[in-house]
């Protein structure tokens, strides 16, 4: 690096492009291309027009069915998830030793993944698991509990992986809101709740969707948990299991790619209402003042 | 909360916490203080000294380990900060980010359920009392450092409580707004009135702005008095050295009588006043860069040569080096040459001794 | 509200939230404890506690699902994804970090993009391509598919960690003489090895359990632990169950060992935070 690299602006031809260049070229080909191939290849049907395959996907009614199964699970979800995570997350804002025991706790579910607890699920949640035993024990339930291969077991294996995440994402966005502010409003006279409702939330919105969207996105591409503690050719049919049949059963890879374009393009959709609902609130830095 | 009241009174105040260590640290110890109506006190002290910790104690932001805050014989200290009705002007200022400038300002009657009209009137006032107005829509991240300052005093002062409380509110600001903001709100606080505590490490802020001082260090008081009396007499050697008694001698007590005392040290005898008691055979002696002028009469004379000149338009800040080696700070008008030998002189009555360990 | 109501409220509130998370971190353990409790039983039937213990089933978990095969190929899957995301990452890291070019923000969206959007989505396409290069099913191909969430997951831990490191002491290297290379050896990458050892290990930890990429990906001797649990678990009819958990018992305990090792260095909230964390004031 010498003389001749001294630049005003940003040159076209610019170094910096030599460091980015491998991970930029790596994930065009691994990343972008496929997607792109699958995208076109989704309009080629074995046969029948270049539409054919997306018009079998939504006359098929055991096909479009999965999107409604798959919505059917992962919107209580991402609701259920979300909606706990914010008052625990905003309760456990301060950095005390609760905080840390609870945020590390938390860690455990989610790197342990979701076949791990698919394969909790069935001994403990299970018929005769120590859950139905204490149930019966205390008598808060009698008869075989079915929280099993059905569409209960997919749903709480949703929450065991999906709240801790939620949990984790909230309360980075809790403690990167400058608490003074809340002080702030408490000398103006706002009560807990005010110092919630009007400085907090706000603050909160732009995170907070974020969350929700990463919460859906990742409760609606479910598989595993949909096949080991659910009904996968019954009431958890999910997309993500349909697609997986075209391509591994079938090998109809064109069809596959088309079920996996749909599967994306309904994230897209819930995503992108969710972001364009967040504008009505504020967008702007999260410290308060001098910026 | 009430608006007329005729005093706030500091009973013992107490702040303990424990560090991360565990050790228990005192921040503030045994604080008692009387403020009345309409005064505006600063508290004043170096960094760590406590003086942030009594004004969050006072505004309900931090509980109290000890002791209790009246307002007339209301005991206030119980209540949580947004009972207590104080306007607070906070260091970074805290401006919602999120809200435009006149939904910040309005904030603190919103709160209170006052009418959208009276609200609007007040926050139109309070806009033009710190001179603001036209900014009302902004968000706070588009305004400059002054502006969002004279914001934040709005916000407080629009609720009309009866004590304003601010902390540090210049320490962010460049020189020259700084003293800028001093006159405003010194002009404020003439027309409206209302008592004030304001918190500052600044002594030249302190003694401008109050009509009242209390010195702080190490969470305990040293002093309340007047501006003019902390900054003539200094009620201890600590209280001196922070209010810029830079010349501070290690002596021994010669001779103590009713009219004074002699002490020597340095190669020096000088005459000067007891401000505290005397104990044992040394003492301190402090005495003002100001107050030492050039002459060759008087009680106290000492000779030396210039080594360092600190020029500064006026008159110059420079460093005389005596015989004994010893390097005493003056003020000397115009601008001296180093290596000049020079007489210099100071009163008997603005050389004040204090015992060593003096601490109250 | 009066004051009194209004803290009896607020404590009848926080007790409902502890009472919450209470109940989701003992269920959670409890379920764990089960899988445990059961990869050592003889027999267990619907009674508390099993007929009697054994750690037979874990010799024969070993040999029934070829566990020592199935680890290797996990250490050098994951072996190579780490030191791949790393050579490669970093340097795009610190590109990020430094300097502005042409085209920074949509580069900043392709690395964003395969965080967000979920491995199954991009797996099946991802999925055909290889099967149309002949790559499916191979080891090579499970690394590669590994390697497109993790790249951009150590370039995005690693960017606001490089941001952090003061440029000026780059440019007090360069005034004292040093060019480029020494620049980097004595005072940059001293500097970058914490934050390296942090992405190392989180990538590490994600790696491992990692499911559907490499589900979708492998072949039956290219399996990782997860993937080889997962058939284990879907074929749990045929097999009997306690093997299974002593599999599952496998998995966890390597997870959380690195999991254990990986928290030592780094804040929980960043094996899961996909946005920057705003500095608290």
């Amino acid at each position: 690096m010498n003389a001749a690299e001294r630049v005003t602006r940003p040159a076209l031809i610019d170094p910096a492009w030599l460091l980015v260049g491998p991970a930029v070229l790596f994930l065009l080909l691994l990343f972008v291309y496929p997607f792109l191939y699958g995208f076109a290849l989704s309009f080629q049907p074995a046969e029948g027009d270049w539409f054919a395959n997306y018009q079998k996907f939504f006359t098929d009614s055991r096909a479009w069915r999965t999107l409604i199964t798959t919505f059917g699970l992962a919107l209580p979800v991402t609701v259920i998830n979300v909606g706990f995570a914010l008052p625990i997350a905003f309760r456990l804002r301060r950095r005390t030793t609760y905080q840390r025991w609870i945020t590390t706790l938390l860690v455990v579910p989610i790197t342990l993944g979701t076949v791990l607890i698919a394969d909790g699920m069935l001994t403990y949640f299970g018929p005769r698991g120590w859950l139905a035993q204490t149930l019966q024990l205390l008598h808060l339930y009698d008869g075989p509990i079915r929280l099993t291969h059905n569409y209960w077991g997919v749903l709480i294996s949703l929450v065991i992986s999906g709240f801790p995440f939620a949990f984790l994402l909230l309360l980075s966005y809790v403690t990167g809101i400058d608490p003074v502010l809340a002080r702030a409003a408490a000398t103006l006279g706002a009560n807990r709740w005010n110092q919630f409702l009007h400085i907090y939330l706000p603050l909160l919105a732009p995170g907070l969707a974020i969350t929700f969207c990463l919460v859906f996105v990742q409760a609606f591409s479910v598989f595993p948990s949909a096949v080991l503690v659910g009904a996968p050719s019954g009431s958890t049919r999910v997309i993500s299991i349909a697609a997986y049949e075209a391509a591994f059963e079938n090998y109809d890879y064109a069809m596959a790619s088309t079920v996996a374009m749909i599967m994306g393009f309904a994230q897209l959709i819930v995503v992108a209402v969710v972001l364009a609902l967040r504008r009505a609130f504020y967008r702007g830095p999260v410290s308060g003042g001098k910026g | 909360m009430p608006h007329d009241f005729k005093q706030l009174r500091l009973d013992r105040v107490s702040r303990r916490f424990a560090n991360p260590s565990g050790a228990v640290h005192t921040a503030v110890d045994a604080l008692s203080a009387t403020i009345p109506r309409g005064e505006f006190v600063a508290l004043l002290g170096p960094s760590g000294c406590g003086k942030s910790t009594v004004l969050n104690c006072i505004a309900g932001l931090l509980p109290l380990s000890d002791g209790a805050i009246w307002l007339d014989e209301r005991r206030i200290d119980v209540l949580p900060p947004e009972r207590r009705g104080f306007g607070m002007v906070f260091q970074n200022y805290a401006l919602f980010p999120h809200m435009s400038v006149r939904a910040n300002v309005g904030f603190g009657l919103r709160m209170r359920g006052t009418p959208a009209a009276e609200a609007a009137r007040r926050v139109a006032k309070a806009f033009a009392l710190v001179q603001l107005e036209g900014h009302e829509d902004k968000l706070p991240g588009q305004l400059s450092g002054g502006q969002q300052q004279r914001v934040a005093i709005a916000r407080a002062i629009v609720i009309e409580p009866p004590l304003l409380l601010m902390d540090e509110p210049l320490s962010n600001l460049d020189a020259k707004l700084r003293l800028e903001m001093r006159g405003e709100i010194r002009r404020i606080h003439r027309e409206l009135g209302r008592s004030t505590i304001y918190v500052t490490h600044d002594q030249d802020e302190a003694v401008s702005l109050a009509d009242r001082i209390v010195v702080l260090q190490d969470g305990r008081v040293q002093q309340i008095a007047t501006p003019q009396e902390v900054y003539a007499q200094p009620a201890n050697i600590d209280v001196a050295r922070f209010m810029g008694y830079r010349n501070v001698l290690d002596v021994k007590v010669e001779e103590a009588r009713s009219t004074g005392v002699v002490v020597s040290g340095d190669g020096m005898w000088l005459t000067g006043v007891v401000k505290q008691t005397l104990a044992g055979a040394r003492a301190y002696a402090a005495i003002r860069p100001e107050e030492i002028t050039v002459g060759a009469s008087g009680v106290n004379l000492i000779e030396g040569r210039i080594e360092n000149v600190e020029y500064g338009g006026r008159d110059s800040l420079v460093d005389v080096r005596t015989a004994s080696g010893l390097v005493l700070h003056a003020r000397m008008p115009g601008k001296p040459a180093p290596g000049d030998t020079v007489q210099l002189t100071v009163p008997p009555e603005r050389v004040l001794v204090y015992p060593h360990g003096s601490e109250p | 509200m009066n004051p009194a109501m209004q803290r009896w409220g607020e404590r009848a509130w926080g007790a409902l939230l502890v009472g919450l998370i209470t109940l989701f971190i003992v269920n959670v353990g409890l379920m764990v404890a089960a899988v445990a409790t059961n990869s050592f039983a003889r027999r267990w039937l619907g009674t508390w506690l099993p007929d009697g213990y054994t750690t037979a089933w874990y010799a024969s978990a070993w040999k029934e699902f070829q566990l020592g095969d199935v680890l290797w190929v996990t250490v050098e899957v994951v072996l190579a994804v780490v030191v791949l995301s790393i050579l490669i990452g970093v340097p795009a890291a610190y590109a990020l970090a430094r300097r502005e070019f042409v085209g920074k923000r949509l580069v900043l969206l392709l690395f964003l993009l395969p965080l967000i959007i979920p491995p199954f989505t991009y797996g099946i396409p991802f999925a055909t391509v290889m099967y149309r290069v002949g790559l499916a099913g191979t080891l090579p191909g499970v690394i590669l598919a590994n390697l497109i969430p993790a790249l951009p997951f150590v370039i995005l831990v690693m960017t606001p960690f490089i941001e952090q490191i003061d440029p000026n002491l780059e440019s007090a290297a360069r005034v004292f003489g040093a060019g480029t290379a020494r620049m980097f050896i004595y005072v940059l990458a001293p500097l970058l090895m914490p934050g390296i050892l942090a992405a190392a290990l989180l990538v590490l930890v994600r790696t491992i359990g990692l499911f559907e990429l490499t589900f979708l990906t492998a072949g039956p001797d290219s399996q990782t632990l997860v993937v080889a649990l997962y058939y284990a678990v879907f074929a749990a009819g045929v097999r009997a169950p306690q093997s299974v958990d002593a599999m599952a018992i496998v998995y966890m305990v390597v997870t959380l060992v690195w999991l254990l090792l990986a928290l030592r260095f780094v804040n929980p909230t960043q094996l899961v935070s996909r946005v920057r964390e705003q500095p608290a004031h």
